[in-house]
């Protein structure tokens, strides 16, 4: 027998791949227990320690989209909320290291299927997993006496899709970029921490203006703020469009640098190659 | 089973050049492959072998030469030439955490099988190298050579035509070397598999085999081992080899 057929690629092929890519990510993600604990336990610390030390400190004023005071917890939920996802992205991007160091990364660049489209896969394979830690989360924070409406559970998904693609495809560009996860932990701390605390996540902007002009800007340029604001507002039933727009084009351009950074004739797969 | 000569070239490689930075680590290389061919690149570590075997499936594009798959160059339809190849890389590139059957689902995925279609092919790739009872077993708990069979495996699932191997027997004992070359083998003389086994094991190269001769990124040699005995003048591949690669440092 000799082979010379052809396996076409069609629509349910494609199907399957990303279907292979996110069952991949999600059993690795329950394997490994020490990530699906730490990632569920992070925000409950900030959560029950943090908002429970701050409450009486940082008083919430009545904004958008709250129509009356409301608790600090329920403030920075959503900022938890974000801060999972960008766990996440970063930690996915983490494992796209590891899967390069450890050569894993190759049987997937091999397979016949155009590269951008494996590096989508991978991506919204790491959104799945953020998506529903964040849903856990939720359900926890629930005990918290944290309650939106019932329709801020579904509106919020959208809201975390999209959210999680921008800050997934955020650690894509930054994994392209580093050689050695050595490099990866110092990156973490010059990104993670930053974005952060440079966000509406823990305190609302208008506190930040107060203090510092500079670093209100700081803050509404970074995208994190789009997605925490973007995530809350969703929480209430209600789309914040400004911050819709800066998230979805962010998502698009660090998409486009992690594919320009994984393209094997431009890219930095091939100028960081050393030799064998 | 029709004549190769007759059918395409299974893999052909002309004029490949690559560089990293300023240092050139492969210079016009050129060999082809036909189906049923068990062809050994044989080179000492360094000779460029890994690079080549990288840009053979992709994982960066050469600077100058080209690469052609089953009559289609690599550039023009990378993803008929992927679909059409297995590769077991030098380095362990199995998932630890999960099962021998999710690794090999997941690579199934990669390549869009259907679940029905995977099933079966699992079972009998996984059968083929003596490990259908390891199917439920985390990789983890694989000893070196059983990693590499149910590497060979997944490399065979999506029934390629071309089979590439980067150092596929490095660091195991004889008797999983023996078997993976054994295996190999026969998918040549059985099923017309065209092979590229990179090594720089020169036992691994019998009589009926293929050689390439890379050295320091150049293609010293190509041919049977016949061949290049008769070129260099010398009794056993071996010497060729040891004659071949003195004369060029």
């Amino acid at each position: 027998m000799l082979k010379t057929e052809i396996r076409s690629l069609t629509f349910a092929s494609y199907a399957r791949c990303m279907g292979g890519i996110v069952r991949r990510e999600g059993l690795r993600w329950v394997h490994q227990r020490g990530r699906f604990i730490s990632a569920l336990v992070r925000p409950l610390v900030w959560l029950a320690i943090f908002a429970a030390g701050f409450r009486f400190v940082l008083g919430v004023s009545i904004i958008p989209p709250y129509e009356t005071y409301i608790p600090y917890e329920v403030y920075i939920a959503p900022g938890l909320i974000a801060m999972i996802e960008l766990f996440n992205g970063m930690q996915s991007s983490l494992s796209m290291v590891y899967d390069r160091e450890m050569g894993s990364m190759k049987t997937l660049m091999v397979s016949p299927f155009p590269r951008w489209f494996l590096l989508l896969s991978k991506l919204l394979a790491g959104v799945a997993v953020a998506v529903v830690q964040s849903y856990i989360f939720l359900g926890i924070a629930w005990f918290w006496d944290i309650e939106p409406p019932i329709i801020g559970y579904f509106a919020v998904l959208p809201a975390l899709i999209v959210s999680g693609l921008m800050l997934g495809a955020l650690g894509l560009v930054m994994s392209s970029f580093i050689r050695q996860l050595e490099n990866f932990a110092g990156v973490m701390n010059f990104v993670i921490f930053p974005m952060f605390f440079a966000s509406s996540a823990l305190y609302p902007l208008w506190r930040v203006k107060e203090s510092s002009l500079t670093l209100w800007w700081v803050c509404q340029l970074n995208p994190f703020t789009s997605a925490t604001e973007l995530i809350r507002f969703a929480l209430y039933g209600r789309v914040d469009w400004g911050s819709a727009a800066i998230v979805v084009g962010c998502t698009a351009v660090f998409m486009a640098l992690a594919v320009v950074g994984y393209d094997p004739g431009r890219g930095l797969m091939a100028r960081k190659a050393g030799p064998e | 089973m029709p004549d190769s000569l007759t059918l395409p070239i299974a893999l052909e490689v002309e004029g490949l050049t690559h560089r990293f930075g300023t240092r050139k680590v492969l210079d016009s290389v050129g060999f082809c492959i036909r189906p049923g061919d068990f062809t050994v690149l044989l080179g000492q570590n360094g000779a460029g072998k890994t690079t080549l075997f990288a840009l053979i499936t992709r994982l960066y594009h050469a600077h100058q030469g080209r690469i052609v798959v089953f009559g289609q160059p690599f550039r023009a339809d990378a993803s008929a030439a992927l679909a059409r190849m297995g590769v077991v890389f030098q380095q362990p590139t199995l998932d630890l955490d999960l099962t021998v059957q999710q690794n090999l689902e997941y690579h199934a995925a990669l390549h869009g099988m259907a679940g029905a279609v995977a099933a079966p092919r699992i079972r009998d790739e996984l059968a083929r190298v003596g490990l259908a009872e390891r199917a439920r077993d985390r990789v983890r708990l694989l000893s070196g050579g059983q990693k590499r069979r149910v590497e060979l495996a997944r490399a065979l699932l999506h029934d390629p035509a071309l089979l590439l191997l980067d150092e596929p027997t490095a660091g195991l004992d004889m008797e999983s070397r023996g078997f993976l070359l054994e295996h190999v083998r026969r998918l040549c003389r059985e099923q017309g598999l065209a092979v590229l086994w990179a090594t720089h094991l020169i036992d691994e190269a019998d009589d009926d085999a293929r050689v390439v001769v890379l050295h320091k990124g150049r293609v010293l040699a190509s041919g049977p081992v016949p061949d290049i005995l008769a070129q260099a003048g010398a009794a056993t591949l071996k010497d060729a080899f040891e004659h071949l690669t003195h004369a060029k440092n």
